[in-house]
């Protein structure tokens, strides 16, 4: 499209002039040059000629009757538009005044009377050449400006792309707040949340290197890997490890992604954090009071898989607490002095808040006041969790689709781990994910996941390694529990746990049958205070209580077989809509 | 020149000195200081003695050179870095990855 500026061809030039003489002469010596002259009488004639032949150049006579040589100029400039047509006055004024009008109706420049050859060829040249750079760069101009359209329109539609592969997960819940601009995603910033099966929630906030296209399309595996194993029970740690094997295997050597993963459990009141490469984050206590999360890892992509550490940090939280975890552009924002907001802004911003401003507004606030323009804060991300009472979260609702499949019905599978396997491995996320091939189970994944997690942990904890229950009652028996957990998982020798799944269809919807079934001793379920309706729980060696209250409560019915290592538990569930109350329609 | 190149007194030793912003507009010229040195070196010194700023994408600058000096067997220091420079490092944690003088 680039185009000589020295263009050869003739120009169609128009020339206006009431004197006959004058005008011929000029036709001829613009003909002479090799261009083709169209000529007008006055200023009339001369637009009408204007807007049937446009010409390359127009020469005006300043003084004509009709309409005047400036009227002309102005009509022809607005006919023109956008396109640089070069309108020379012809005259043999000399006044400044009467010069300077002629420029301001239009006018580009002027040639005096009587004409000179080589002046006119000079003028004629030399806006031409202007006329044709002014064309290649009204051409360059649209070009980029169409292509800039059809970017964002791309960008508009592979953002929708994005949304139902990330959706917006659990963002909404009541306890979270977040603030990311509508095309984050192209700024290379990533966040999700999502609720587990059996409660706890797991945030993930991300920061790509670079922008644009790379950034988002690092971000797509990313939303997949989250949402799918979250909802298939994994933990951040493992999700975490996912991540990094994922990125490391796509991303050229100098990008990765700088990141924070925050595991929510409501039930033990504690938080896990991990930081990688991100400011930061802030834990800002129910009380006021301030702690620093800061990156203890390389952020990911970066180290193999045999180097990449998932360990997140414990952190033991009251309800009210709340954490907030930040991308870099709230620490690069600069104010109209170039001055940076930094650490320091957020600190500032967080303690002097008052005391019922929610700490994420006032961080916001503070840096939008501090920043130089509004725009600034197109390039942040920013998360806060609050922790609540477990009985108030389970309120998420699980948006995950209906497979429009119809799934297997009538199934049977077993399952058993053994010997080292048992320290080494949780079954829990593959049997929920068999479970979860049956379409109405689906919808109760969180409570299919209790159920197997009570099970798991009793078989493994009570019945294989025979640990009592009674020692978490103290704080330093829960110590105890776990370090003897830890000693007696390395001789397992000849141990199993083994799972039976059976399901089947009835009248209204299926029924689900667990057996669990442990290689350890059992107990004597038959003097069992909570299976004789005996409401003393923490009396009994194996099930404290608390589990077996669970178990009950979620199952149609739980039942001891043997000498109290194989448990049988059924689960029924109906098709939406057939019963009122299905929950507790036939409770045992 | 934003980057200059020397060798170190072990003639195995390339030294990569960067001058004022280290950011995005370097790229070039950053891989340009190591990517033709010879096959004789060994070593690399990345001295930031006179870096007033390192931004994401230095960082992954850095990350190309310890692929091409060898991943994980790479050895490479970085030097003299002020205090704004070395906090970048560190959140990323970089100093896993490369000998932070």
């Amino acid at each position: 499209m680039e185009e000589s500026i020295a263009e050869p061809k003739p120009l169609t030039i128009l020339i206006a002039d009431d004197s006959d003489t004058d005008r011929l002469i000029l036709a001829a010596l613009v003909r002479r040059l090799g261009h083709r002259v169209l000529e007008a009488k006055n200023g009339q004639e001369a637009v009408q000629l204007f807007q049937d032949c446009d010409p390359d150049i127009v020469l005006l006579d300043a003084l004509m009757p009709v309409m005047d040589g400036m009227e002309a100029a102005r009509q022809i400039k607005i006919l023109a538009g956008e396109r640089m047509v070069p309108l020379i006055f012809l005259t043999s004024l000399s006044e400044a005044e009467d010069l300077a009008k002629c420029l301001d109706a239009g006018g580009d420049d002027f040639l005096s009377k009587p004409y000179n050859r080589v002046i006119l060829e000079a003028k004629i040249n030399a806006f031409n050449r202007m006329r044709l750079m002014h064309r290649a760069l009204s051409r360059q101009r649209d070009l980029i400006r169409e292509r800039n359209e059809q970017l964002l329109q791309e960008q508009e539609v592979a953002k929708r792309v994005f949304d139902n592969v990330a959706h917006t997960g659990c963002l909404d819940a009541f306890n979270i707040r977040h603030h990311a601009s509508p095309l984050a995603l192209f700024n290379g910033d990533v966040l999700f949340a999502a609720p587990f099966p059996a409660g706890g929630m797991l945030v993930f906030i991300g920061d790509f290197t670079g922008h644009g296209l790379p950034a988002a399309v690092g971000a797509m595996p990313l939303a997949e890997i989250f949402y799918g194993m979250v909802t298939k029970g994994f933990k951040g740690a493992d999700v975490l490890r996912e991540f990094n094997q994922k990125l490391k295997q796509i991303l050229p050597p100098g990008m990765f992604c700088c990141g924070g993963m925050i595991e929510a459990d409501f039930k033990h009141n504690q938080l896990q954090v991990w930081n990688g490469g991100l400011p930061d984050g802030w834990l800002v206590r129910a009380n006021g009071d301030l702690e620093l999360v800061p990156s203890r890892h390389l952020p990911l992509g970066i180290l193999s898989s045999d180097r990449f550490d998932d360990s997140m940090d414990t952190l033991p939280t009251e309800p009210g607490d709340r954490l907030l975890m930040l991308t870099d552009g709230f620490l690069e924002s600069r104010n109209t002095e170039g001055r940076l907001f930094g650490d320091s802004g957020i600190r500032w911003a967080l303690e002097s808040r008052t005391v019922s401003q929610h700490p994420f507004d006032a961080v916001l606030e503070a840096v939008k006041q501090f920043s130089a323009s509004a725009a600034d804060t197109d390039d942040l991300t920013m998360c806060s969790v609050e922790m609540v009472d477990e009985v108030g979260i389970s309120i998420i609702q699980d948006r995950t689709e209906p497979s429009p499949l119809p799934g297997p019905m009538e199934w049977h599978c077993e399952y058993e781990i053994r010997e080292r396997t048992l320290g080494d491995f949780s079954p829990l996320p593959l049997l929920l994910h068999i479970c979860m091939e049956v379409p109405g189970l689906r919808r109760k994944s969180g409570e299919i996941y209790t159920l197997l997690a009570e099970l798991y942990s009793n078989a493994l904890e009570h019945g294989v390694l025979e640990l009592s229950s009674h020692w978490k009652q103290s704080a330093e028996g829960f110590d105890q529990y776990y370090e003897e957990r830890r000693r007696r998982l390395s001789r397992v020798e000849g141990h199993f746990i083994r799972f039976s799944l059976s399901h089947s269809m009835t009248s209204s919807g299926g029924r689900l049958r667990i057996v669990c079934e442990d290689s350890g001793s059992g107990f004597d379920f038959h003097n069992h205070p909570i299976l004789n309706e005996d409401q003393r729980p923490g009396r009994a060696g194996r099930y404290a209580g608390r589990g077996l209250l669970l178990l009950k409560r979620l199952a149609e019915s739980v039942t001891f077989h043997q000498q109290g290592n194989q448990v049988e538990i059924i689960f029924d569930w109906e098709v939406a809509g057939s019963s009122s109350n299905p929950a507790s329609s036939h409770r045992q | 020149m934003p980057i200059q190149t020397r060798r170190g007194e072990n003639s195995q030793t390339l030294i990569i000195s960067i001058v004022g912003r280290f950011d995005f507009s370097t790229h070039q010229a950053f891989r340009d200081a190591y990517e033709h040195g010879d096959e004789s070196i060994r070593y690399y010194i990345v001295d930031l003695s006179d870096t007033t700023y390192l931004d994401s994408s230095a960082l992954g600058m850095l990350l190309l050179l310890r692929d091409y000096a060898g991943g994980d067997s790479a050895s490479i220091s970085i030097e003299n870095c002020n205090n704004d420079v070395r906090r970048i490092l560190s959140i990323s944690n970089f100093e896993q990855l490369f000998a932070i003088r």
